[in-house]
């Protein structure tokens, strides 16, 4: 073969200009942007960035974000797999009108389900009326947040678990009775075991959502310093005051808690698939 | 049209796909690769079509090196093993694809086209399902499309891969009859993949058997099947009795049985040898006609159809004989599970080397 | 003459086990219960504030100009964003599920880092990038170009939350179809554009129209990214959501809540157009008859 005829390494057509538009538009839109916060970051020095993550707000910020988005997350996850169960083995009327409104809060922008329940629960509110009789505040406390989470994370945890029940075979459980198992056996040694890996892929994604939210929680929260700021409001404020580097480096902290979380269910999804397989 | 490969070889990461394969199909043959499963036969069609690129090797199409066009400048028809049918576009569209996708002056007009599907759906007998989608019909109906989309743009050869594979034992008899027929009708230069000794025996002119990438044997079905080169192809084309042995001063040992060496192993020194012995190579009677027949026992029938199966504990063996006889001789002898019976070798193919089944 | 025969399209229903009715009634309760205090009670909310001073005040409140405004600069942004997202989504999908590379794996997660990112980092990102106090965002607004704080950034800021959407919806589907298609025209003697534009797109064409769909809700909805990098400039940098925000924060509850109802439409509008989707993939989808 000439030099200079090169090599067709692709039967299909397109390759180069496919991967080529991909790596450009991927580097214009996210790479470059979000390295901005590498670059806003290390000109700080390390003293000044531990200064600015450890700073006693900050860290309570992170505290309220992370232990809410966890509560909220193991909710979803006992919420969502009844739900998906309810839907996949049940037929009752309305069903699918429910099925559909599970993928509610992925459409619905999160400042309306902010003011919503903000609202709900206010003293004067629906909700908020009642449970003030009993004590109870859910608006301008960790518990609001929570609240206004678990709306967020609900669908990823339906939505994960749903087809894997769906594909459940038969079979299995049929062969669970015959052996004498009862229903309740047959679920937790069978079925529970089975729907796991995607319960912990669904609410990893809640979780994950959940550190990062903004819109929901800002109007419910009451953004009371050391109390009810979450981690992205800080950045909000550190912004607010033009301080850049301040608020990548609190951005910096959340990206690399949001990341190793990915990265762990990438990872725990590998083992359990070579675990099965 | 002729094909000829030069030197074909093909690695993937970790293993050779194919290795320095070598064939020449002459125009209108129609020539069946047969092997197991992950030998290398399909990437080996891919490879004609221009689908795959070898890593090293020569295509040549008619005294023309192909190696390096795109499979659209090929004019080779392929047919898929899932069929690909376009599940968007109905049976006429689909036929009418190749034709449809030409440069303006070499399209031919509307009217043409359409002439030419319905004459080619009346080819394979598919004329009434003109306006259906390829999810409208059953996997046996598919095949004739996708094999009537691909004659369609007169290809010089049509390239199969398992075209049976998919379909249930009785479309896939009929619809590999109804194959043959058609070769022979329209004969354009054909090669088909497949795992299926039968099928390669009963459709081609020509068998290619390739093993982990390389061509054990070529010829035709009557050749292979009779003088099968080497252990691997003897035993791929069909059912057989293997007995371990070694050959020994012109002898061959079955167990404590005795058959004399073929004449190219007489003169060899001492060593390992499997000796090889079809089931409907086997004389069963009741009486000794001959001094090298071997005493059995028959411990199992099976009826199959108009052969009957019989397994055979003969003395000196280790293990069973199976053997097949004709329903009629069965009746005749009057056997059954437990008798004693007298088992002739009738045709013994010893070959030596370290080949495992 | 043969008839068609679909034994791939009688699927046998069998009945499953099920739980005794108590165990049932109980469980749809539960969920029924959830619902209603996370679902329709908030949608009840919306609808009954929306409403709560007159059908008048209502209309006024969504026909007002800086309403207008807003659905403006909201439609304009999903007007740019869908189509820049779903273009990339097609050629990334085309990229990823047509050839084999090295570094496929490592491709795909980069395409989903969005998702990971807080919305209020995502604004941060593009302030830090082209922000008036950065040198590149300073050098532009010396050629006149403002983008922080106006038009452009609102629409940058988008285009990175939604990033994802469409190429999320195709590489899976396009992964299920294979290539064989594709290279069945390409056998046929079709070109690369013939084969996309005949083979390719129509199998795509539910999938594509649904990731299109999910990326304009989100561009709709966005808030957090977008309230960093717009200047909640009345009437000219406000979107739906950010415009809601303001009348809350302005205690005018029915009015912020009779704009929230026009997203609380759109997002059931979503809902519903998925539905839909879905019943067309069923009916649409291709069974082989076995597969490998």
């Amino acid at each position: 073969m000439t030099l200079f005829q090169k090599k067709r390494r692709n039967i299909l057509p397109g390759f180069g200009l496919s991967m080529g538009y991909t790596v450009f538009y991927l580097s214009a839109i996210v790479i470059v942007p979000l390295s901005m916060i590498f670059f806003n970051t290390i000109p700080m020095g390390w003293e000044p960035f531990i200064h600015a993550v450890t700073a006693p707000r900050v860290l309570a910020s992170y505290r309220l974000s992370f232990s809410t988005a966890l509560f909220a997350a193991l909710f979803d996850a006992i919420v969502g797999l009844l739900t998906a169960w309810v839907l996949v083995r049940y037929r009752f009327p309305g069903k699918q009108f429910l099925d559909a409104l599970v993928d509610l809060p992925f459409a619905l922008p999160t400042a309306v389900a902010g003011i919503c329940f903000a609202t709900l629960y206010s003293p004067v509110g629906w909700l908020g009326e009642t449970l003030a009789k009993w004590n109870i505040e859910i608006i301008n406390s960790p518990t609001g947040i929570v609240v206004a989470l678990i709306f967020i994370g609900f669908p990823f945890v339906v939505r994960t678990i749903q087809p894997v029940l769906e594909e459940v075979e038969q079979e299995i459980e049929e062969a669970a009775q015959c052996l004498g198992a009862t229903r309740w056996q047959t679920f937790r040694k069978i079925l529970l075991p089975h729907l796991f890996p995607a319960l912990l892929t669904g609410s990893t994604l809640a979780f994950a959502r959940g550190i990062g939210e903004y819109g929901s929680v800002i109007f419910i929260a009451g953004n009371l310093p050391m109390k009810t700021e979450i981690a992205p409001l800080m950045i909000m404020s550190k912004l607010d005051q033009f301080d850049y580097a301040g608020a990548s480096a609190v951005a910096l902290v959340l990206l690399l808690i949001s990341f190793s979380m990915l990265l762990l269910l990438n990872a725990v999804q590998e083992w359990q698939q070579k675990e099965y397989r | 049209m002729s094909i000829e490969l030069q030197n074909i070889t093909k690695k993937f990461t970790g293993y050779t796909a194919l290795d320095n394969i070598n064939l020449n199909v002459a125009s209108g043959e129609l020539v069946a690769l047969l092997g197991p499963s992950g030998c290398g036969k399909t990437t080996l069609l891919r490879i004609i079509a221009g689908l795959e690129l070898p890593d090293s090797g020569k295509i040549i199409l008619e005294n023309k090196d192909t190696t390096n066009l795109p499979p659209r400048k090929k004019n080779v028809g392929f047919v898929f093993q899932h069929y690909a049918l376009f599940r968007r576009l109905t049976v006429f569209e689909n036929v009418a694809f190749g034709l449809k996708v030409l440069p303006m002056r070499e399209r031919p007009s509307r009217s043409a086209i359409q002439e030419r599907v319905e004459h080619l759906l009346k080819l394979v007998q598919m004329d009434w399902a003109i306006k259906r989608y390829p999810s409208q019909l059953s996997g046996g109906q598919r095949q004739r499309v996708a094999l009537a989309r691909a004659l369609a743009v007169n290809p010089k050869v049509l390239l199969l891969d398992e075209p049976f594979s998919a379909l249930d034992a009785k479309v896939r008899q009929e619809l590999r009859r109804w194959l043959r027929k058609l070769h022979d009708e329209i004969h354009v230069t054909s090669i088909f993949v497949t795992h299926d000794q039968e099928e390669a025996l009963e459709l081609a002119d020509r068998i290619v058997v390739i093993n982990k990438g390389r061509i054990e044997q070529q010829g035709t079905p009557q050749e292979v099947y009779d003088h099968p080169v080497n252990a691997f192809v003897y035993n791929f084309l069909g059912n057989v009795n293997v007995f371990h042995g070694r050959i020994k001063n012109g002898k061959v040992s079955l167990g404590t049985h005795h058959v004399d060496a073929p004449d190219e192993l007489k003169n060899t020194e001492e060593r390992a040898s499997q000796a090889f012995v079809r089931p409907h190579e086997i004389g069963i009677s009741r009486i000794r006609s001959a001094e090298s027949d071997l005493a059995g026992t028959i411990q199992e029938v099976r009826i199959m159809g108009g052969q009957i199966g019989l397994n055979l504990a003969c003395e000196g063996f280790e293990h069973p004989i199976d053997a097949e006889i004709p329903r009629e001789l069965y009746l005749n002898l009057q056997l059954a599970k437990g008798e004693k019976v007298f088992v002739s070798l009738n045709r013994v193919r010893v070959f030596t080397g370290d080949y495992e089944i | 003459m043969q008839k068609p025969q679909t034994p791939e399209s009688a699927p046998i229903v069998k009945k499953r086990i099920s739980d005794p009715l108590p165990v049932q009634i109980v469980l749809i309760g539960v969920t029924l219960l959830f619902f209603t205090g996370f679902i329709f009670l908030p949608l009840g909310l919306v609808f009954a504030q929306a409403f709560s001073k007159g059908w008048e005040y209502y209309l006024e409140s969504i026909r007002e100009p800086y309403a207008l405004e807003a659905v403006k600069l909201t439609l304009t942004t999903v007007a740019i964003v869908v189509p820049l997202n779903a273009f990339f989504g097609v050629t990334a999908a085309w990229a990823i599920t047509k050839f084999n590379f090295k570094g496929k794996a490592t491709l795909k997660t980069l395409l989903d880092l969005p998702f990971a990112v807080s919305p209020v980092i995502a604004g941060l990102i593009f302030v830090l990038l082209v922000g008036s106090r950065t040198p590149f965002g300073s050098w532009l607004g010396e050629q006149g170009i403002k983008i922080i704080f106006s038009t452009p950034g609102i629409v940058i800021a988008t285009l990175f939350v939604t990033f994802p959407f469409v190429a999320r919806e195709l590489i899976p589907l396009m992964e299920a179809q294979g290539r064989d298609e594709e290279e069945a025209a390409l056998t046929l003697g079709a070109r690369g554009w013939q084969i996309f534009g005949k083979i390719t797109l129509p199998n795509i064409r539910w999938g594509l129209l649904y990731g299109m769909i999910l990326c304009s809700a989100r561009s709709i909805g966005e808030f957090g990214a977008v309230s960093v990098v717009s200047g909640h400039i009345r009437g000219q940098t406000n979107t739906i959501p950010l415009h809601v925000e303001i009348l809350y924060s302005e205690y005018n509850f029915a009015a912020s809540f009779a704009v929230a109802s026009i997203l609380v439409f759109l997002a059931l509008l979503t809902v519903g157009v998925k539905v839909t989707l879905e019943k067309q993939f069923q009916k649409n989808s291709f069974h082989h008859q076995e597969l490998p």
